[in-house]
């Protein structure tokens, strides 16, 4: 077996401005490491297109439809592989054109490190600042300038000095990121793959060999995240979670939850195809068997015990809009998270971020390719954690109900009920967690009905409590949320059982009946109106 | 910091098996293009470690043109049935019965009646609303866009300009009645990938991916296997060449490469010297520059 010791898997997102370059960098990383086949390149060098005034237009490698190859331009985002003996590479090649962030965010959400193409004869422009705050937002930490062109500039040192001068503004306002500074000429191949003897001022790796030994975070750091796909169950027998750990490590005899229920259980076996596994990864596929039967289906998350996500249903988001009709206030959409679909309401969309600048601007729509603050509110709680923290649980995607078409890619920057009430919850977000409001409940005429009564509401997942000391008041467990059955007269509760049935599953009932009446559950009901579908 | 980290191969695995159960969670009825070649074989496997201990929960398909080398057939009855796999055939009659070829039709024409028309027609037929299919996105230049889920109208069609953003590991696979989305659960491996992981796990193959001693005309540079539909055109001798293929198709319209690579671990050495694209022997992608795009366009895998 040909094992060689090699560096996980990079993946690399480029961005620049239309001319930069970046195309023909790729064509040149792709090229002299040999991993364009002849018969690719010698279609390339027959095209009718071919806009290098000798040999191959390298660019005709990567942009791979018909449209881009008349235009000269890349339009989507094309995806490149190659290696080394060190290492595989994949390449998001994505456009530089002002109208398709929604092709660069695509291409740096799954990326490692990102590319940025300046070309020497500009300096740092606008587009510039624009890619590097995209790549940025969406989790890139590692920035490796490309400062190209460098021949046309004459290869002078001043030349690249002054962009990486320039550039100390840009990454001051990016909180974590680092950066690498190359002086190169995709065009002919200096410091891209081999040292260049045309820049004897520069004594760093050549680009390749910075890809080749930079360390991407791996994902197996952090609290342990699975979003269950699928339960496999082949027999009565055996009853597996399937799903791609997000982040973090697994053993059996590990502690977890269930999110958003939080049910605790113990990992009992970790399954595969090649045998059971006495650890595993991020972010490794794995199906998971506990030591329990619980109630977990697609859409839950199997969590660390030790170390829960966050769980609410406001939201502080970024969102980049990715579809021509624009994102309004109020309206309603389908929310994708991890392996759960929920319905959402935009409930405020604050700002407008101009990455180009970094300024924010009031806005209450959020047009094709821009990049809002968004307050939503989600039908279900959402288990999460900020994307800041976690990329697998902190992002979510819009899907249109009519079109099904994805519109937009949502970061979590903080949950709602945390920041405007640090500490204590409002009570209507408390009632939104809990699914019901408080409520008070006389039962002092029936009190033998009270046990099978918290039982039903218990089951439903509401919080309910038996309250049989008169003496006690209620208004201190109203305010925590609770549903308080009382056995002792209150003439103040919202429900009086008076007149119930004489028999006790009926009279249960007509209690139950009396609650959804005085509109303790009416929560989703409300929910479902206010989105206008 | 732990920094455990998966080899690159490893990650792939993990990757594919991934988008395989995201297909079997969001689709009512799916199920996996089986060419019967090496991609396809990957996918099998992939889909047999991404159940277990179930078994692959939707039918493998075969495009059947009538055209395949019968040891190709002969291998896909054997394997499905070995490992317990539901095989559905499915073939353009009409066509077939109207006497389809490339000789007379021309190879451009022919792949669309019987590869085209035929899955766009099979997967109307039993109204299937996900097809999983072993392309890669390194084959050739169209394919480097097309996403994970891949979205086709009601004709089957792919429409490169309006595809739907893919982000992080998020799939959207929502579609209407009629609508389908094709899955491409190894679009990030490399023609190596495939074979290193072929090596690794010993996935089974059809013999003709090995060398040995094999009848074959010379054809424009090809080296076209003498088989039962392969017609000698005018001026045309069969040789005895120790050949290979590396990709197969109909008997007609795939071509072998001299080598003598009769593993998986020597034909990844053979690759590590090779700078040509498996494609190239397939004659069908040259009809035109951009051919590709043009087929997939109107529901070529």
């Amino acid at each position: 077996m040909h094992e060689i010791v090699e560096k996980p898997l990079l993946r690399i997102s480029t961005a620049g401005s239309v001319d930069d370059g970046k195309s023909t960098l790729i064509g040149r990383l792709l090229y002299d490491s040999k991993s364009i086949w002849e018969d690719h390149l010698e279609e390339v060098s027959r095209s009718r297109v071919n806009r290098a005034a000798h040999g191959p237009d390298l660019s005709l490698l990567t942009d791979g439809l018909r449209a881009e190859r008349e235009q000269g331009i890349t339009i989507d985002v094309a995806y490149r592989y190659f290696g080394t003996p060190r290492r595989k590479f994949i390449v998001a090649d994505t456009p530089g054109h002002e109208q398709y962030t929604r092709n660069m965010a695509t291409g740096a959400s799954t990326a490692d490190v990102a590319i940025l193409l300046v070309d020497a004869r500009k300096g740092i422009l606008p587009q510039t600042v624009r890619h590097a705050t995209i790549a940025w937002l969406l989790g890139v930490r590692k920035l490796a300038f490309a400062v190209n062109k460098m021949d046309l500039e004459g290869f002078h040192h001043e030349v690249f000095v002054r962009i990486q001068k320039q550039s100390e503004e840009l990454l001051a306002t990016l909180v974590g990121a680092t950066a690498s500074y190359f002086p190169i000429s995709a065009l002919d191949g200096d410091n891209v793959v081999e040292p260049s003897k045309r820049t004897p001022w520069y004594k760093g790796p050549s680009l390749l060999d910075w890809l080749e030994n930079v360390d991407a975070e791996p994902a197996s750091d952090g609290p342990f995240r699975m979003a269950v796909q699928l339960v496999i169950r082949p027999h009565l027998d055996f009853r597996g979670y399937a799903g791609q750990i997000a982040s973090g490590t697994i053993r059996p005899g590990d502690a977890i939850r269930i999110q958003p229920t939080g049910t605790p259980a113990r990992i009992k076996r970790i399954v595969s195809f090649d045998g059971d596994l006495d650890k595993a990864w991020a972010p490794m596929s794995i199906t998971l068997e506990l030591d329990r039967e619980i109630d977990a289906s697609r859409g839950d998350w199997i969590t660390a015990a030790s170390s829960t996500p966050q769980r609410a249903r406001r939201l502080k988001t970024t969102i980049v809009w990715m579809n021509e009709e624009p994102a309004r206030e109020g309206a309603a959409y389908l929310l994708q998270h991890g392996t759960r679909i929920t319905p959402v309401r935009l409930a405020r969309i604050a700002e407008r971020l101009d990455p180009a600048t970094q300024t924010q601007v009031r806005t209450n729509e959020l047009r094709l390719n821009d990049i809002g603050l968004v307050e939503l509110e989600t039908a279900d709680a959402l288990p999460f954690d900020l994307y800041r923290e976690n990329r697998a649980t902190g992002a979510f995607i819009l899907i249109d109900r009519l079109s099904n078409l994805t519109l937009g890619a949502g970061l979590i920057e903080s949950s709602l009920d945390d920041e405007h009430h640090s500490g204590s919850l409002h009570s209507s977000e408390r009632a939104a967690l809990f699914g019901h409001r408080p409520c008070l409940i006389d039962l002092s005429e029936r009190p033998e009905l009270a046990p099978a009564l918290e039982r039903h509401l218990l089951l439903r997942h509401s919080h309910a409590l038996i309250l049989e000391n008169e003496d006690v008041p209620a208004d201190f467990l109203l305010d925590a949320g609770l549903l308080v059955v009382a056995t002792t007269p209150r003439p103040e509760a919202a429900v009086q059982a008076s007149g119930l049935s004489s028999d006790p599953a009926t009279a249960i009932a007509e209690l139950l009946e009396a609650l959804h009446h005085a509109g303790v559950f009416a929560l989703e009901d409300d929910y479902v109106e206010g989105e206008g579908i | 910091m732990s920094q455990l980290a998966l080899p690159h191969l490893r990650y792939l695995e993990a990757e594919a098996i991934h988008i395989l159960r995201e297909t079997a969670a969001q689709f009512r009825k799916p199920l996996l293009l089986y060419s019967i070649g090496k991609d396809s074989s990957v996918l099998v496997h992939l889909a047999r470690k991404a159940f277990f201990p179930g078994k692959i929960p939707f039918p493998l398909l075969h495009i059947d043109t009538t055209y395949e080398y019968p040891e190709m057939i002969e291998f896909r009855d054997r394997f499905t049935k070995e490992i317990g796999a539901e095989l559905r055939v499915y073939t353009n009659r009409a066509a077939v019965e109207a006497g389809a070829n490339p000789y007379d039709l021309g190879t451009a024409k022919c792949c669309h009646l019987l590869r085209t028309r035929a899955l766009v027609e099979g997967l109307k037929e039993g109204a299937y609303d996900a097809a999983i299919g072993g392309g890669r996105r390194d084959e050739e230049r169209s394919r480097a866009k097309e996403r994970v889920f891949s979205f086709r109208d009601r004709e089957g069609q792919w429409d490169p300009r309006n595809q739907r953003p893919e982000l992080w590991n998020l799939y959207n696979g929502r579609v209407d009645p009629g609508e389908s989305i094709r899955v491409f659960p190894i679009s990030n491996w490399t023609e190596s990938d495939v074979w290193r992981y072929i090596e690794v796990e010993k996935i089974p193959l059809v013999p003709l991916y090995f060398a040995e001693p094999r009848q074959v005309v010379v054809r424009k540079d090809t080296l076209i296997p003498l088989e039962a539909n392969v017609k000698l055109l005018p001026g045309e001798t069969p040789v005895t060449e120790t050949c290979r293929m590396r990709s197969l198709g109909c008997t007609p319209c795939s071509g072998a490469i001299r080598s003598k690579a009769r593993t998986a671990g020597e034909i990844l050495v053979e690759l590590s010297v090779f700078r040509r694209s498996e494609r190239e022997n397939r004659v069908i992608d040259h009809d035109q520059e951009g051919s590709m795009e043009l087929k997939k366009r109107e529901g070529y895998f």
